[in-house]
């Protein structure tokens, strides 16, 4: 087989996919697309619920419709796909060894390769919940693609921890499969999922939505007979004289997504500490030069939507990158997390690109606020533009522009922040 | 069913008897009430092989860890179990502390160590360069360990298997049948199994299996937590590093395993339970915290797991109880094995194996012990992706040879396929997703199986050709899934408000 390609990109999730299409449209040619699944779409096959595509078709789709709307795609785009390969090392000179089957071992040699890994969820584990360790403890994805795709029920009365939406998503598919979800523990006084995801998936079905609660302890010798739950205070410490037990046999963990960055750190390329993913410029490209990443192995999405638009900003990266039509600015800007945001992608600013107006810049806030601003400000501290938002929160990504003409030589660093209205 | 020799318990004590024992031609028949070997103490221990100066040297624990210490190199070979040397290092912070590490020093010379040594200032540092700055002296034991307790024991066992030991998986031993003062079987839940010889090595229930042959002797668990960090840490330490050791323990150690990973741990207090590994939160906190001192820059995150183990301690003994029944003819009591005894098991089997021949020689003195000619003393190498990372070009051999072999199931651990049908049909063969996982590591790392464990699941299934609700995380009563999709609804028939939103 061929072992020369212009574009290797690791993940045949929705961000792989969308840099195939958009690097194919601007004219990359050789173009391999690795997949460890035996099929294309990454976790949009499992996700048999609606609400994807509102965003980016205007339309909603089910995941695996999402999904098919670019595989049918790839057909006629002369793409390579390789399924069932897993990618065991990337190199700096973006050399790629992979395994399959029939191939065994494949050293394959990029001009520009993708990171698209995507992310895995925390663990029971991870997050150290006491107790004993027996059958019935699943994160929410696993507990999914054994009834979605493997077809079978992995529990009868259910306790979720974490209200991230695949925890809340699992909790009404669980009902309506006929099992009894008797409720979902939120240690932040908070939702860590979508507004949207809360309402259709836990209050229309009744499902309490216990927030400032964790699970103490895990009790059952072979299967979970049950748990120990807690109220905790501000400072996330359990209150002793709250504990109470609840009987079950199943419990869904939904407590986090983290890239999944473990060929990047090999690699040697640069990880931003809160994101877990790589540090990027406004191209999606790592610190080391030709390799870019997108999607969740960057950073967590919440949609999608969004990964699909953010890998288009790769493929695009890709085809300037090499036909060489790229300037860089006589500095980078470096974009700083201020007050109550955790993250910003890009974490820096590295070209000129003549016509462009604006950068988009997508961030998470720490904790939740109303009727906020998100203000961007220079080194200096002096305000270069700001954003009314009626609500911000952890659970839902904020996008905002940076308009292009404030973008000026003399800026180092800009710091993002979100300010109280009255302020201004 | 009939046996010379009847073997209770499949952890490292009893794997390592029926090894030792089948050089011999005996018909021996080791049974294990759960659904694989090492599932109590052996797999909830902290995987050191210790040099031997912490016991005194009177003692069975001192003499046995230190006749055993220098068998395991050998042992690991033959039997393919990782091991390395890599040595301790027990760390002091005052003078009453350097005084405690004399006193082991000359314990240890006392038990024939010949290479310890008391380091201290900059050569403490160069040896462990994050260790705490406040610590003074340390004694060094260059002969200390690492071992995977629960490889070394699936090893022990397969080989003994190999060299014709039947082990009995989810037997448990429910009565011991006694005849004028002689034992003449085993009564178990599947039935009777006749012999004249059982050696107990029932671990935390071996008192009640002596209870059982007229022996008295309490056994009082002592619980121990531990915590496993990721692969990415495991350099953070060089050597097996101990606090001065107490009377109960030899403290919170921090060193790295076989597997690279980091292992803190282990608190040490009473528990009633005898099955009931569970974790704490006072002791999760306990153990962190005991652990920075002497490595104050532990990681915050990057957990992979935590994990409890229970000690099966003695009451009123300070020993390991090795002897042969003085009530009951053909009975003998390997009970009591705490620290040091995973690295005694050795010389802890030579020593029943020696036992074993007198009361042959007293109550079936017809039977002639003998060696057997064609014992196999070594087990075959396993190809696993891991070990060939800087050899492809062999690795690709392998998969041309078989295709399942290029098929990753496990991500994190990069474990192929072949390896976990491999491990479905070792000598004792994995039947449940731990079980796969102790053998080839698939599950073991940072997603713990979420990415694996339906795929694993997929195969246990194909290959016993039992359906996937059959398939267990740890043997019977551990089933993964309850029903196919659209039978629990049926059965529960759960009625929604009209006014759902859709």
């Amino acid at each position: 087989m061929k072992l020369e390609y212009d574009l290797v990109i690791i993940g045949g999730g929705p961000a792989g996919l969308a840099v195939a299409l958009e690097a194919r449209r601007n004219a990359v040619k050789d173009i391999l697309l690795l997949e460890r699944d035996k099929y294309l779409g990454g976790i949009l096959p499992q996700c048999i619920h609606n609400g994807f595509g509102l965003q980016y078709f205007k339309e909603e789709l089910t995941g695996p419709e999402y999904a098919e709307r670019f595989i049918a795609k790839l057909n006629d785009k002369q793409i390579d796909v390789k399924t069932e390969t897993m990618v065991i090392k990337i190199t700096p000179d973006k050399r790629i060894i992979a395994i399959n089957r029939d191939d065994g071992l494949l050293h394959i040699q990029a001009k520009t390769i993708v990171l698209a890994m995507g992310c895995r969820e925390r663990t029971r584990e991870a997050i150290a919940i006491p107790g004993n360790r027996p059958a019935g403890i699943f994160t929410a994805g696993t507990a999914q693609r054994y009834i979605n795709i493997e077809g079978y029920i992995p529990g009868r009365e259910v306790v979720i921890l974490g209200s991230g939406d695949i925890g809340m998503i699992m909790a009404r598919r669980m009902t309506l499969e006929g099992a009894r979800v008797k409720a979902v523990l939120e240690i932040m006084p908070f939702s860590t999922g979508l507004i949207r995801n809360r309402v259709q998936c836990l209050d229309d079905f009744n499902i309490p939505l216990k927030f400032n609660h964790t699970i103490t302890r895990i009790r059952g010798g072979k299967r979970v007979e049950g748990v120990t739950v807690a109220q905790v205070d501000n400072s996330l410490q359990v209150i002793p004289e709250t504990k109470e037990e609840i009987s079950c046999d199943t419990i869904l963990l939904s407590v986090g997504l983290i890239p999944e960055n473990e060929l990047t750190g090999e690699a040697g390329i640069k990880l931003d500490p809160v994101t877990r993913g790589p540090i990027v410029n406004e191209n999606r490209e790592t610190e080391m030069e030709g390799i870019f990443a997108c999607g969740n192995v960057l950073h967590v999405h919440d949609l999608a939507d969004f990964v699909t638009e953010e890998g288009e900003i790769v493929g695009r990266a890709v085809g300037e990158y090499l036909k060489r039509n790229i300037r860089f600015r006589s500095r980078s800007i470096k974009i700083v997390p201020g007050d109550n945001i955790a993250y910003v992608v890009p974490q820096h600013i590295d070209f000129l690109v003549p016509g462009r107006k604006k950068i988009k810049i997508f961030m998470r806030v720490k904790k939740p606020a109303e009727n906020d601003r998100i203000v961007f400000r220079d080194g200096k501290g002096k305000m270069l533009v700001s954003y009314k938002k009626a609500i911000v929160t952890p659970g839902e990504m904020v996008s905002v522009y940076l308009p292009e003409i404030l973008l000026e030589d003399r800026l180092k660093n800009i710091t993002v922040s979100t300010e109280e209205e009255a302020k201004e | 069913m009939k046996a010379d020799v009847v073997i209770i318990g499949g952890g490292v004590i009893g794997a390592s008897i029926a090894r030792e024992l089948s050089r011999y031609n005996l018909k021996i028949i080791l049974i294990e009430k759960e659904d694989d070997v090492a599932m109590g103490t052996s797999k909830g221990n902290s995987g050191i092989i210790h040099a031997g100066y912490n016991a005194d040297f009177r003692t069975l624990k001192g003499r046995l860890n230190i006749k055993s210490n220098p068998m395991f190199d050998k042992l690991c070979q033959d039997l393919k179990v990782r091991f390395k040397r890599i040595g301790s290092l027990v760390v002091g912070f005052s003078e009453e502390d350097l005084k405690k590490l004399r006193e082991l020093k000359e314990n240890g010379e006392k038990n024939g160590i010949k290479n310890l040594e008391i380091v201290r200032g900059p050569k403490l540092f160069e040896l462990e360069s994050n260790l705490n700055p406040q610590a003074k002296y340390a004694l060094y034991a260059p002969s200390a360990g690492i071992i995977s307790p629960y490889k070394f024991t699936i090893a022990l066992a397969d080989n003994a298997v190999i060299n014709g030991v039947k082990v009995l998986l989810e037997t448990e031993a429910k009565n011991i049948r006694i005849e004028g003062r002689k034992v003449c079987g085993v009564v178990t839940n599947r039935g009777l199994i006749k012999t004249r010889t059982i050696i107990n090595a029932a671990g935390l229930h071996a008192d009640e299996m002596a209870k059982a042959a007229g022996d008295s002797f309490k056994i009082n668990p002592l619980k121990g937590e531990y915590q496993l960090f990721d692969k990415q840490w495991g350099n953070l330490v060089n050597h097996i590093l101990f606090p001065i050791p107490t009377k109960l323990s030899k403290g919170i150690l921090v060193a790295p395993t076989v597997h690279d990973n980091l292992l803190i741990g282990p608190n040490s207090y009473r528990v009633k339970e005898k099955d009931d590994p569970a974790t704490t939160m006072a002791g999760i906190k306990e153990v962190y915290e005991g652990a920075r001192k002497l490595i104050p820059h532990l990681p915050h995150q990057d957990l992979v797991t935590s994990f409890a183990g229970l000690r099966a301690d003695v009451e009123g003994r300070d020993d390991f109880v090795i002897e042969a029944s003085k009530k009951i003819k053909g009975f003998i009591n390997v009970a009591g094995i705490e620290s040091p005894g995973l690295s005694s098991a050795p010389a802890i089997a030579e020593t029943v194996s020696d036992i074993l021949k007198e009361v042959i020689k007293e109550i079936s003195p017809q039977l002639e012990l003998n060696y057997k000619d064609d014992f196999i003393e070594t087990l075959s190498e396993q190809p696993r992706f891991t070990d060939y990372i800087n050899k492809m070009e062999e690795w690709q051999e392998i998969v041309k040879k078989d295709a399942n072999y290029g098929e990753i199931i496990c991500r994190c651990e990069k474990v192929s396929k072949g390896e976990v049908l491999s491990a479905i049909y070792q000598p004792v063969p994995a039947r449940s997703l731990d079980a796969i996982k102790r053998r080839t590591r698939a599950g073991m790392g940072r997603c713990q199986g979420g990415f694996c464990s339906p795929r694993v699941l997929k195969i246990l299934s194909e290959e016993l050709k039992i359906s996937p609700l059959r398939i267990t995380k740890k043997g019977k009563g551990s089933e993964i899934l309850k029903t196919k999709t659209k039978d629990m609804i049926k059965e529960t028939g759960v009625k929604f408000k009209d006014e759902v939103r859709v």
